[in-house]
């Protein structure tokens, strides 16, 4: 049994009498502990599915499941780094990311007695990304690429079941995007979340993904659904590989049919 | 010019420019002889402000207390009000139209109606000061509230925050600068409440002196009491500023702060 699942979902976004249909009958599901990349041209309704799936938005038609429960709210715990790094600027880079633990169950209840240990696993994660030595800063004195990562810890700290990442590599130098497909690899053999991720970067979504959906432009259709036989742990010795490079390109002709 | 020059300068330019006003000032009453009982000499008014520094300190310190007191009122129902209307929109629609035509009425009718409540005293001047300054602390409170970036709302509600966890930790911190930055106006405001209760109807306070001194043909005291309200107002426009710049230095991001 999926455990998410869309079906024929339709979202439409109204500004007074304007509308826009972002996306279209989309239907897919998503295993657990599974980890699914979504491509496709700017624009093409990507973002919103996260939104959709977490309950941020509500669908327009169609229905969006989430371990077999029908979404109607946002749904708890599920750790999402948006496209925006959104971090608080009145919050220091490690309270911004303590701060799912300030609300999520059951981190909520042992916080405030147990901030030395919460502390020290932020800080862990702070490391694996780089940023150890930033923890005190405030998010306006980091860089973009740095608000970025820090926006990722913020994501994994609470080992969410669900991750969703909404182009969380996308202001990052070539060298520490692939550190971090490393980084998120490594974390996703070892925790076995449930993984969605959304790229333009074909490479990512095949060196990460199980499963690859590619969308067509504006309203949204998936226009063809790729597995990744790939056996892991992948390296980046992989992404030169034939059979790798081969699956870009597919990807790569499916993507190009849509900018014509 | 060096930097540190003009820097100085920059900063001493205030003091030049009052300087000047009050030569011109002085130079314009010698010159064309006037009156002292229309418009005395800052020199006269100086000497008077020294002379009679004792008792102008006592009522300007009656003026003080009610308008802090005064304000700190309206901090606080300004700050519980202007959450209410920011958070929810049912408060906001409901007691908005209200609130705008509050404002609207001129506080100086209030007076005599507190006079026949609370008669003749501080009380007056304190609840005048309350309500003049109340208004801009909830206006800016609910703006800080309403502007909050959609997006920031949704990674609480992503992790499963309650409404009331969403406005602690987004809604408030992000309603802080608004709030200090009300503040400027608001004690300025609450400073003309104070004076105005205390010149309408009132028994002490700087305003009361400046009526009987003026009863009594006396310019120069009425003057030094106009210059210790500029003064007194001044300073707590400054330590409002003060308050503002330590409390909010994200929202500067550091910039103002060195
Ligand atoms: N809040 C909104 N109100 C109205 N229209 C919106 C809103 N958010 C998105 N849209 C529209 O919906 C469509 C899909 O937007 P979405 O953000 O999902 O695209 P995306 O695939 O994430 O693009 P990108 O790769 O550039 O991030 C766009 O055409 C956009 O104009
Ligand atoms: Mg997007």
């Amino acid at each position: 049994m999926a455990f998410v699942d869309l079906n024929k979902v339709s979202l439409t976004y109204r500004m007074g009498k304007e509308t826009t249909l972002a996306l279209a009958d989309a239907t897919f599901s998503i295993d657990k502990g599974e980890f699914i990349a979504v491509v496709g041209p700017s624009g093409c309704g990507k973002s919103t599915i996260m939104k959709l799936v977490t309950g941020l938005l509500p669908a327009s038609s169609g229905e969006v499941r989430v371990s077999g429960a029908k979404v109607t709210g946002p749904i708890k715990g599920v750790g999402m780094a948006f496209q925006n790094p959104t971090l608080m600027p009145w919050r220091t880079t490690m309270d911004n990311i303590l701060l799912p633990m300030e609300v999520v169950e059951p981190h909520k209840r042992r916080f405030r007695s147990n901030r030395a240990e919460y502390e020290e696993r932020a800080m862990k994660l702070l490391k694996t990304v780089g940023l150890a030595d930033f923890a005190r800063r405030y998010p306006w004195q980091l860089s973009g690429g740095m608000q970025q990562r820090s926006n990722l810890c913020r994501a994994l700290i609470h080992e969410p079941e669900l991750l969703m990442l909404d182009e969380p590599f996308g202001a990052l130098d070539a060298f520490t995007r692939e550190e971090l497909w490393g980084v998120m690899q490594a974390l996703w053999l070892e925790k076995r979340f449930t993984g969605v991720l959304v790229t333009h970067d074909l490479r990512e979504a095949v060196y990460l993904a199980d499963t690859v959906y590619v969308m067509s432009k504006r309203p949204g259709r998936i226009v063809l659904t790729r597995q990744i036989d790939i056996p892991r742990p992948r390296s980046l010795a992989t992404t030169f590989e034939p059979h790798f490079v081969d699956i870009v390109h597919e990807l790569r002709d499916r993507i190009s049919q849509e900018h014509a | 010019m060096t930097d540190f020059r003009r820097e100085a300068l920059k900063h001493a330019m205030p003091w030049l420019v009052t300087a000047v006003l009050l030569v011109i000032w002085e130079i314009a009453c010698i010159v064309f002889d006037v009156p002292e009982i229309i418009l005395p000499k800052p020199t006269k008014i100086f000497t008077v402000f020294v002379a009679r520094f004792d008792i102008l300190m006592a009522y300007c310190w009656d003026t003080l207390w009610t308008t802090v007191i005064g304000f700190l009122l309206a901090i606080a129902g300004g700050l519980l009000l202007g959450l209410a209307i920011g958070a929810s929109p049912f408060v906001y629609s409901g007691l908005y139209p209200l609130l705008i035509a509050f404002n609207a009425i001129p506080k100086v009718a209030l007076v005599p109606i507190l006079m026949i409540w609370v008669g003749v005293g501080s009380l007056p001047a304190v609840i005048t000061a309350f309500v003049i300054s109340f208004f801009p602390i909830v206006v800016n409170v609910a703006t800080g509230l309403a502007t909050i970036e959609p997006e920031m709302r949704d990674v609480l509600r992503s992790l499963g925050a309650t409404r009331t966890e969403i406005l602690t930790k987004v809604g408030i911190p992000r309603a802080m600068p608004y709030l200090f930055a009300s503040l400027k106006v608001a004690i300025t405001l609450a400073f003309i409440g104070s004076v105005i209760s205390e010149t309408v109807g009132g028994n002490n306070g700087i305003g009361f002196l400046m009526l009987s001194a003026s009863a009594r043909n006396d310019a120069p005291t009425t003057f030094a009491g106009l210059f210790a309200i500029a003064i007194m107002g001044v300073l707590m426009y400054a330590v409002c500023a003060l308050v503002e710049k330590r409390m909010t230095r994200w929202a500067f991001r550091g910039e103002l702060v060195s």
